[in-house]
């Protein structure tokens, strides 16, 4: 079936309640409103308000009560309703969800599933338009997919309900319209720890995400009309990431290219940077390089400041042609 | 050898429970003391004294139903934990950071507790990071439709954080089966209460948040247990939470590593030694006749062999070895 991000994520919830009785949804405005979104639109009338919770305003308990509720056997997917709010949880995630397994030898497991969007372009300003993946990548004990992809959001989604460990479930808000794709009605999963190539090419490699994925598809095939190959590459899972596909990629091309929105300093890029240093240096060509948000403190609400602070095809290309004929 | 095979097989009046809760608190005694003992000849790293929680923990334990209810406990809930089943050679290999340590193999920090299989929850060192686990574990009960409740200790020091207030609205909003129990020390580390709030009573607060609050002598178990006995029927009966108050006295230093010198005086100390609920509780019990000289020495000597057997067990168990550590980062996909 053809579909919107949005709505698969919404069909995927649904499915995944129905099959299982463990499964609950809370967070702010999911129930009679349907999320903020709309992500889970519909499930409160299907599921009663036991099973999709309207929260009062406290991501902190959003996230302290799903991981008690994960401890005992449910399996709670928490919605914090942009990713920018869930700042007020981190304690939460990285203090007690991500270390309950390792500290308890095991004992104790917290599977609970944490949906966010994320990412800007939608004039969010500063605090609806965050990036959060770095933040939380440099904590072992979480998991966090991205996917950009309707096919990727449902495999991923039914991948984070059924891991025995937290996963954060980004979601860029951008593309929950704007992207739409064939989904199977049948059930899959997408493996968490997978990227996939989404372009072969062989002049170089762009690694990529989320909504910076389309981009960088849009300007692989801008590069294509200038003879310039391009390899694109979705990571789909941040963290753990799949270091065997990025590796065998610049193997392949001897460029690398990393894309986030995300702002660049300690960014993601910085750590697949290094990595490709570390693992492939002999098979490089030219410097990595890497486009990022800029290190501003946020996303600015006037239009030509946002533009400003998006990464987009255009830049992508321009600096693919530099790296292209270094 | 644990508590329970010193324990009454069942509790069937006032005196029989009077006499377990007295074996249990001083359990947990001698098992502080001894902590501390090793500690100073160099065997463990860091200590965190329960003497005057005692009362508290056994109090309530003994109104809860530890074959179905969960612990969520307070760091110091020494005598409620023995009761809920974990043994002194648990307790002192946790102290020591070994292998067999039920709460995470050596993992943590002693006081750190957590027991999957008696449903005693993991604590981490964030104060009151663990209180909305608690309420999400009760709302695991409501939503199955379980009637287990469960038992939540925090500090005074914890009650001044956020976690707590959303933690104690959510439970309030869905009338979970939970009982939140702050034992109010007066000291978060070396800061007073003057210093920590403005009320004079935590339980104050429940008010704001539309369920009972109540507060007790914490130094008195049976006015403990009452108080818990009543506050577990409301909970399991599903009319919602109660906030209880124990207000107690912590006797030692926060932990191994702090110097109480530097914020209390001696005679301070000296004087709260006049409610030491193991002194006066003692007290009670001969006047009662349910314990004298004969029976007081061989409870005393069967608490030293269990401590004894504990410290042996737990010095000469294995460490976590170096490819351990490297273990339960994630679990296994399926």
């Amino acid at each position: 079936m053809h579909k919107s991000i949005i709505e698969t994520i919404r069909d995927t919830l649904r499915s995944e309640m129905a099959r299982d009785e463990r499964v609950f949804i809370l967070g702010e405005d999911v129930g009679v409103l349907g999320g903020v979104f709309r992500a889970t639109d519909g499930l409160y009338n299907v599921f009663g308000a036991e099973r999709v919770i309207d929260t009062p305003i406290s991501e902190l308990a959003i996230i302290g009560v799903a991981i008690g509720a994960a401890g005992v056997g449910l399996r709670p997917i928490a919605e914090i309703e942009f990713a920018d709010f869930i700042h007020s949880a981190f304690d939460q995630i990285v203090s007690e969800a991500a270390k309950l397994r390792y500290r308890t030898n095991g004992d104790w497991t917290c599977p609970l599933v944490i949906r966010t969007p994320y990412g800007g372009g939608i004039h969010g300003a500063i605090y609806h338009s965050q990036s959060i993946e770095a933040t939380f990548a440099h904590f072992p004990g979480i998991k966090i997919v991205a996917p950009s992809t309707p096919y990727d959001a449902k495999g991923l989604l039914r991948a984070a309900i059924a891991d025995p460990d937290p996963v954060l479930y980004l979601e860029h808000k951008k593309t929950y319209r704007a992207i739409k794709g064939e989904v199977p009605d049948e059930d899959y999963i997408v493996p968490i720890g997978k990227a996939q190539v989404k372009r072969a090419g062989s002049d170089l490699s762009i690694f990529a995400y989320g909504m910076m994925l389309h981009e960088s598809l849009a300007a692989a095939e801008t590069l294509a009309h200038e003879d310039i190959s391009a390899e694109v590459i979705d990571l789909r899972s941040l963290l753990p990431m799949d270091w065997e596909t990025i590796f065998e990629s610049v193997r392949k091309t001897n460029r690398a290219l990393i894309v986030h929105e995300d702002t660049c300093t300690m960014g993601l890029g910085a750590e697949i940077g290094a990595r490709i240093a570390e693992q492939a240096f002999l098979d490089l060509d030219a410097p990595i390089m890497r486009v990022t948000g800029p290190d501003l403190p946020g996303v600015p609400f006037n239009e030509i400041g946002e533009q400003t602070f998006m990464v987009n095809a255009q830049k992508i290309a321009d600096a693919a042609r530099r790296l292209a004929a270094f | 050898m644990n508590l329970q095979t010193f324990l009454s097989p069942s509790i069937t009046d006032i005196e029989t429970l009077e006499l377990d809760m007295y074996r249990a608190m001083l359990l947990a005694r001698r098992l502080d003391e001894r902590m501390w003992a090793l500690n100073r000849q160099g065997h463990g790293h860091f200590a965190v004294p329960c003497a005057g929680h005692e009362a508290t923990g056994a109090g309530f334990a003994f109104a809860l139903d530890t074959t179905r209810d969960y612990l969520v406990p307070h760091h110091r809930d020494v005598s409620a934990l023995l009761v809920w089943g974990l043994t002194p050679r648990d307790i002192l290999c946790h102290y020591l950071g070994k292998a067999p340590d039920p709460a995470g193999a050596g993992r943590q920090m002693y006081a750190h507790w957590g027991s999957r299989r008696l449903r005693i929850y993991s604590l981490s060192s964030v104060m009151s990071g663990h209180v909305s686990h608690a309420v999400g574990i009760a709302l695991a009960a409501k939503y199955r439709r379980e009637e287990n409740v469960t038992w939540c200790g925090f500090g005074d020091g914890s009650s001044s954080k956020g976690d707590v207030h959303e933690s104690m609205n959510f439970a309030a909003i869905h009338k979970l089966p939970i009982v939140f129990c702050c034992e109010n020390n007066q000291l978060a580390i070396s800061v007073p209460q003057s210093k920590q709030m403005a009320v004079e009573n935590v339980a104050d607060r429940a008010a704001g948040y539309g369920f009972p609050g109540v507060v007790v002598d914490g130094m008195n178990p049976l006015a403990v247990h009452e108080c818990a006995r009543v506050a577990v029927e409301r909970a399991r009966r599903g009319d919602g939470p109660t906030l209880i108050e124990a207000k107690v006295y912590r006797y030692m230093p926060h932990t191994s590593n702090d110097d109480d010198t530097r914020y209390r005086t001696r005679e301070e100390v000296e004087r709260a030694r006049e409610r030491d609920p193991l002194k006066t509780f003692r007290a009670q019990l001969y006047a009662e006749q349910l314990l004298d000289e004969k029976s007081e020495t061989a409870l005393e000597s069967q608490v030293r062999t269990a401590v004894d057997d504990a410290a042996d067990f737990a010095l000469n168990a294995p460490e976590l070895n170096a490819a351990d550590t490297f273990k339960q980062v994630y679990g296994v996909v399926r």
